[in-house]
């Protein structure tokens, strides 16, 4: 503790490039994710090609993309830049699929009624089959995001400063208190991101928040007076559908 | 088509026909045809059913009209243009259209559900919404629904603001896609008449889908039967259809009832009603033992029957439907049938007793139509 306290300042410099490099290879990733994942979606037979590669890409070693990429992209061998293509990659690799499931994910009937009314194909994707793809999407996002940040401290490895050179240079020095920092640091970063996005999932579909209310209130209804009592997992389960019918009925 | 030519002329008599399939079909590469050699006119203002079994190429004949499937031969016309010629999304938004289990937008309020398409055409968010408000009325659905999402409205509210939503752009032009199918038989009845009613005010051409024979004949001004491999059957009014089916495959569609359910299209408005005894629970005592008593309450509205020999209230039994003046033979006989004493309970408009209709006088009435 004391020694995480005299060095807050480093390990706040350091917490603030790993949160840089792994958000900003998320941010890329999707931007790159959505329109190969519509190609994918639309395309059936480009559709197997993007996603075999997609898959391919993952298995590609972290350590070997960092020592290629600088090979490929002309960069200097200590160039964060390096990093940040590489998660990128591995976040495209992971986001593609996630974004053909969030298509797919739409019930057709939906789609049918957006074309009967009228809807050009651009359009339609930014207003109906986006949206609807959120809950989903999101889903991906929140995987993509936790595995970039722990990927990007093998950075470290290859010269790059972000929370990895804790572990670096914890393990050169015999000293414990210096991982440990580092491992808790990666875990609150996570932490971190996963709230964000989870409220930036609410913010974006306030019409999925009235479905998960309801069923929210539901649970608490028919919880609530059996948590006294053993927990009957039979009678539990069997009970929700009598609730649910009876906000359906209140609905009605 | 010579069924089509030979029913009565269309309701607007003299207007050329809404909608024109002239020797449509449509295969598609796995072989089948899904439609064969569709000729079919359709009237303005009124209500055309597409009915049939699954397979048989109802619903792709609907989606011609508005591109949604394209013909792989012959031409749709609508209002006398070639849609082909037409760019689709205009089509489209010149259509109201209302899919089985309302295919509503999740992620928009009701209101902006409704409003869909004149956004689409550009009409300002305040305006259509503005717009959309009305039409919640018009479909009898209360202003505070107008904020809620669609998940949280009943299968029903959820058709209406379909309907809504169809109704928005005030098309001449309603395609309707099995809409009722998903809800219940109470609500899907409460549905129909409530598009009849509408219909009425608003005489829009409505082109309706459905499986459902009964539904196609209460709702249709005219029917069409489509039988498997997508060949018109017979394109004919309900009560056509019913009386004269012009093959076995028709015959065996409309269903074995058809006898009983063809008398809804006959009129029972001089049929003579039979004098009923009636007592209201105060004047119960002084009748006489003798034969059935319909007990009404104080206003003359039909309460029960009580079976000779018992005269209190609580022997009364219930049940048998009532017959309306001036509605079908089919209500008059059904009366007759459900009553316990056999004779049917008619009603005049406010539901008090007028008198009582026997089967036998139903049927003497029908054998009488026949021979005149």
């Amino acid at each position: 503790m004391d020694w995480f306290l005299a060095n807050l300042p480093f390990v706040l410099e350091l917490s603030g490039h790993h949160l840089y490099q792994s958000v900003l290879p998320l941010v890329l990733g999707l931007l790159i994710s959505v329109p190969l994942g519509y190609l994918a979606w639309r395309l059936p037979s480009v559709r197997g090609v993007i996603l075999s590669v997609s898959s391919v890409l993952y298995t590609i070693p972290s350590l070997a993309l960092f020592v290629i990429l600088p090979v490929i992209l002309g960069t200097r061998i200590l160039d964060p830049a390096n990093l940040i293509v590489a998660l990128t990659v591995y976040a495209i690799a992971l986001l593609v699929r996630s974004v053909v499931d969030a298509l797919e994910s739409i019930d057709d009937g939906v789609r049918q009624a957006a074309v009967a009314m009228g809807y050009r194909p651009f359009r339609r994707f930014f207003a109906v089959d986006l949206p609807l793809a959120v809950p989903v999407l999101f889903a991906g996002l929140r995987v993509v995001s936790v595995s970039n940040i722990s990927l990007a401290s093998v950075g470290a490895l290859i010269g790059i400063r972000n929370l990895g050179v804790l572990f670096t240079d914890g393990l050169l020095r015999h000293f414990l208190t210096e991982i440990v920092v580092g491992i808790v640091m990666t875990l609150v970063l996570a932490l971190l991101m996963d709230f964000v996005l989870v409220g930036l999932e609410h913010l974006l579909t306030p019409w999925n928040r009235h479905r998960k209310a309801r069923s929210k209130q539901v649970l608490v209804a028919t919880t609530g007076p059996d948590n006294s009592g053993s927990g009957d997992s039979a009678g539990t389960a069997r009970r929700p559908d009598a609730a649910e019918t009876a906000v359906l009925h209140e609905s009605l | 088509m010579t069924e089509a030519q030979s029913v009565a002329p269309p309701a607007s008599a003299g207007s050329s026909p809404m909608v024109q399939f002239r020797n449509v079909s449509k295969s598609y590469a796995s072989g089948q045809p899904a439609v064969h050699n569709l000729n079919l006119e359709i009237d303005r203002g009124a209500i055309t059913v597409f009915v049939g079994p699954s397979g048989c190429g109802k619903t792709t004949s609907l989606r011609m009209i508005n591109r949604m499937v394209e013909p792989t031969e012959g031409t749709v016309l609508v209002d006398g243009q070639d849609v082909s010629a037409q760019p689709a999304a205009a089509l489209r938004r010149s259509m109201g259209y209302v899919l089985q289990s309302s295919g509503l937008l999740p992620h928009r309020s009701v209101l902006d559900n409704i409003a869909t398409v004149p956004r689409l055409n550009g009409v300002s968010r305040r305006q259509a919404r503005i717009r959309a408000e009305e039409l919640l009325a018009v479909v009898g659905l209360s202003p505070a629904l107008g904020k809620r999402y669609p998940a949280q409205l009943s299968g029903g509210q959820q058709q209406r603001v379909g309907v809504a939503r169809a109704l928005a752009a005030d098309p001449p032009i309603l395609l309707m896609d099995e809409p009722f199918s998903a809800v219940d038989p109470v609500v899907r009845a409460e549905l129909q008449q409530e598009l009849l009613r509408l219909q009425q005010e608003l005489a829009k051409t409505i082109v309706f889908v459905t499986h459902d024979i009964d539904e196609a004949t209460v709702i249709g001004d005219k029917v069409a039967v489509f039988a498997t491999g997508g060949r018109l059957a017979q394109y004919a009014p309900p009560e056509e259809l019913l009386r004269a089916p012009v093959d076995d495959f028709v015959a065996g569609f409309v269903g074995r009832d058809r006898g009983f359910r063809s008398l809804s299209f006959a009129s029972a408005r001089d049929l003579p009603l039979l004098p009923a005894a009636t007592a209201t629970a105060g004047t119960l005592a002084s009748m006489p033992a003798e034969g059935w008593l319909l007990i009404t309450d104080d206003g003359g509205a039909p309460l029960g029957w009580l079976p000779p020999g018992q005269r209190t209230p609580a022997a009364a039994v219930t049940g048998g439907s009532l017959f309306t003046i001036g509605s079908s033979l089919r209500q008059a006989l059904d009366a007759a049938l459900s009553s316990p004493s056999g004779q049917g309970v008619a009603v005049d408009a406010a539901g008090r007793v007028a008198g009582l209709v026997d089967a036998g006088e139903v049927l003497q009435r029908l054998d009488a139509e026949r021979r005149g």
